[in-house]
């Protein structure tokens, strides 16, 4: 992507120029409006959770902390049940990706392999699953009748594979060069062995993407846990934040609970954001590949 | 299948092709258990859509009822105005929305200065990292009666209402917040795709005295025009799916009026007063609907691009 970029950076004819300057400032000027757009949000709610309750009521924090006080932070993280539901959000997020990235890898390779008896049956079995979508009751049932509810399988089993992730693996091991599978073929390794020492090393972009893939989608969804989970125990963050954010909606009388209560919801909507949005910038080429890779197929 | 007994050499190659993938079918042996307990397993659970379901009885003793749950579902007066919202919610998505991708893609593209590009780039993708129980939340604080957008609009008209519970303001709210949590992410498939154009056309384009806006016009827009209606179409296939998690974030009794759309009725007439028979007829309706709009849009993606979507 990147040795194309430069292509319009030739030496133009005197006559264009002043039209094209012209269109270069209206561009920075669309685009920079537009990530003004993207951020205004964003440096507003941390402003607000920064700031002292009084200044908020009166509104007079729009893009920097008035007041400067740590008092959401504190009373969010001194009530228990925040630090808890953290824990289980990173607890559901590192098991449920694990489980996830090891069920869509065993699933891609067979698919993607020319060999593999009944591949034309299975990978539609599979597409099919993704083109049909059963809905949320029925889901609801067999993880009722599994007697999975409440537990922690509830959260993990039924999204272990992501087909569209799934999918984009498969075009990944397919554009493996044949030579390779050959060579391990010779060397005597079968393809258990294959997969595992030859091409899962090779494959490192590909699972990156898809880790993170399934890792942010694990820390933002809400749905598993307000359908299976009954229990304010097993609450990951994303119910937590919910509950703070949605519940004091219709009851937002009281002059004492406004006082705080924006600036408590920022807070807590910067706490569970934080650390993806803290990890993102580093990991962006891995996500963008990904898109990628997902877009090259057919 | 074939009337013909089956030939010994090719049954010969028939257990040959399955010893020798013998350890893909051991490697396939966990998503195979996944795909049947939990997606077939599930799609079984349907049938109590026909059927009286008690939990006593289980999924089998139930009783036979026939079609009354989808006659009930289909003859309700209120069924139109779930299709109504979902139409019309698409319909502002595909005007309002899905153009802003590409114009983000086509302006970053055309940026000669790298910096600012990255820049944008990483800026523009943040958002879709932000859960959609958050975007709500920034949605409801900041249109709270003391929120920050309920101000400005405040102090510039002089009066303010209560946003959140308007339903003619439901699909503004909707829509702009979809804008903001999709369009940066939604960008990279066509700017992957600009990165794909000859440069030699943009070259020839230049010495023939093609001013930039043109070179948008006549090479930038025809290149991506394949991906934009395999996009198009994929939202159209997807279009029943509409994001219901958001829509039962922000709704309330109050915007019904707007805001309903199938999942979202689904879920409370179902989930929350535990009718799953009547959920599992919705989910049929809505799943066999889904599934005809995407095979009618894949079929109209291969015309077009020559490309299947699956």
């Amino acid at each position: 992507m990147e040795k194309t970029k430069e292509r319009h950076d030739h030496p133009m004819k005197v006559r264009q120029a002043r039209g094209d300057r012209a269109f270069g400032l209206l561009n920075t000027a669309l685009l920079t409006l537009f990530c003004l757009f993207v951020l205004f949000p964003l440096v507003h709610m941390l402003a607000v959770s920064f700031s002292g309750g009084y200044h908020v009521l009166r509104g007079e924090v729009t893009f920097w902390p008035k007041g400067m006080t740590l008092y959401t932070y504190r009373s969010l993280l001194s009530d228990n049940s925040i630090p808890h539901a953290y824990w289980n959000t990173i607890r559901y997020t590192f098991l449920g990706t694990a489980l996830a990235i090891f069920m869509t890898s065993i699933c891609a390779y067979p698919l993607s392999r020319p060999k593999f008896f009944g591949r034309k049956f299975f990978s539609f079995l599979a597409i099919f699953t993704m083109l049909f979508n059963v809905g949320m009751v029925a889901n609801f049932m067999v993880v009722y009748s599994l007697g999975l509810k409440n537990t922690i399988y509830a959260i993990l089993f039924p999204t272990a594979i992501n087909v569209y992730n799934m999918v984009i693996m498969r075009t990944f091991f397919q554009g493996i060069p044949e030579e390779i599978y050959e060579s391990a073929n010779l060397d005597g390794a079968n393809d258990l062995r294959t997969f595992f020492q030859i091409i899962l090393p090779i494959s490192k972009p590909v699972i990156a993407s898809i880790v993170l893939f399934y890792a942010v989608g694990k820390w933002n969804e809400f749905m598993p846990a307000l359908l299976y989970m009954d229990n304010k125990k097993d609450y990951p963050m994303q119910m937590i934040l919910r509950n703070i954010v949605l519940s004091s909606q219709a009851t937002d009388t009281s002059t004492d609970s406004a006082l705080v209560g924006q600036s408590l919801k920022y807070a807590a909507i910067f706490i569970t954001i934080a650390p993806i949005l803290a990890v993102y910038p580093f990991l962006q080429k891995f996500f963008t590949k990904g898109i990628m890779i997902g877009s090259l197929k057919g | 299948m074939v009337k013909a007994p089956v030939s010994p050499a090719r049954r010969r190659k028939w257990v040959k092709h399955l010893i020798d993938s013998k350890w893909l079918l051991l490697m396939f042996f966990l998503p195979l258990v996944y795909f049947i307990v939990f997606k077939y397993g599930a799609m079984t659970w349907l049938i109590i859509a026909f059927k009286k379901f008690s939990a006593v009885k289980g999924i089998w003793r139930s009783r036979w009822i026939g079609t009354k749950y989808f006659e009930q579902f289909l003859g309700d007066a209120y069924f139109w105005k779930l299709v109504r919202n979902t139409v019309v919610m698409n319909l502002y998505l595909i005007v309002f929305s899905f153009p802003v991708p590409i114009f983000l893609a086509l302006l970053i593209n055309e940026h000669r200065v790298k910096y600012f590009r990255k820049t944008v780039q990483t800026i523009s993708y943040i958002p879709y990292f932000v859960s959609t129980v958050a975007v709500c939340g920034l949605i409801t604080t900041m249109l709270s009666s003391d929120g920050m957008i309920t101000n400005v609009i405040r102090a510039l008209t002089g009066s303010s209402k209560a946003y959140l519970t308007d339903p003619k303001a439901f699909r503004v709210i909707y829509i702009v917040s979809e804008i903001w949590s999709t369009a940066g992410w939604g960008s990279i498939i066509y700017l992957a795709s600009l990165a794909g154009i000859d440069p030699g056309l943009y070259e020839a384009a230049q010495i023939d005295g093609a001013s930039r806006w043109k070179q948008i016009l006549h090479i930038s827009l025809p290149g991506i025009a394949s991906v934009i209606s395999i996009q198009l179409l994929l939202t159209i296939g997807r279009m029943l799916d509409i994001g219901y998690e958001k829509i039962l974030l922000l709704y309330s009794g109050s915007t019904y009026e707007t805001a309903d759309v199938v999942s979202t009725y689904l879920y409370r007439r179902s989930i929350l007063t535990a009718d799953y028979s009547y959920g599992c007829a919705i989910s049929l309706f809505q799943g066999v609907m889904s599934l005809l709009l995407v095979s009618a849009a894949n079929k109209a993606a291969k015309q077009i691009g020559e490309t299947s979507l699956w």
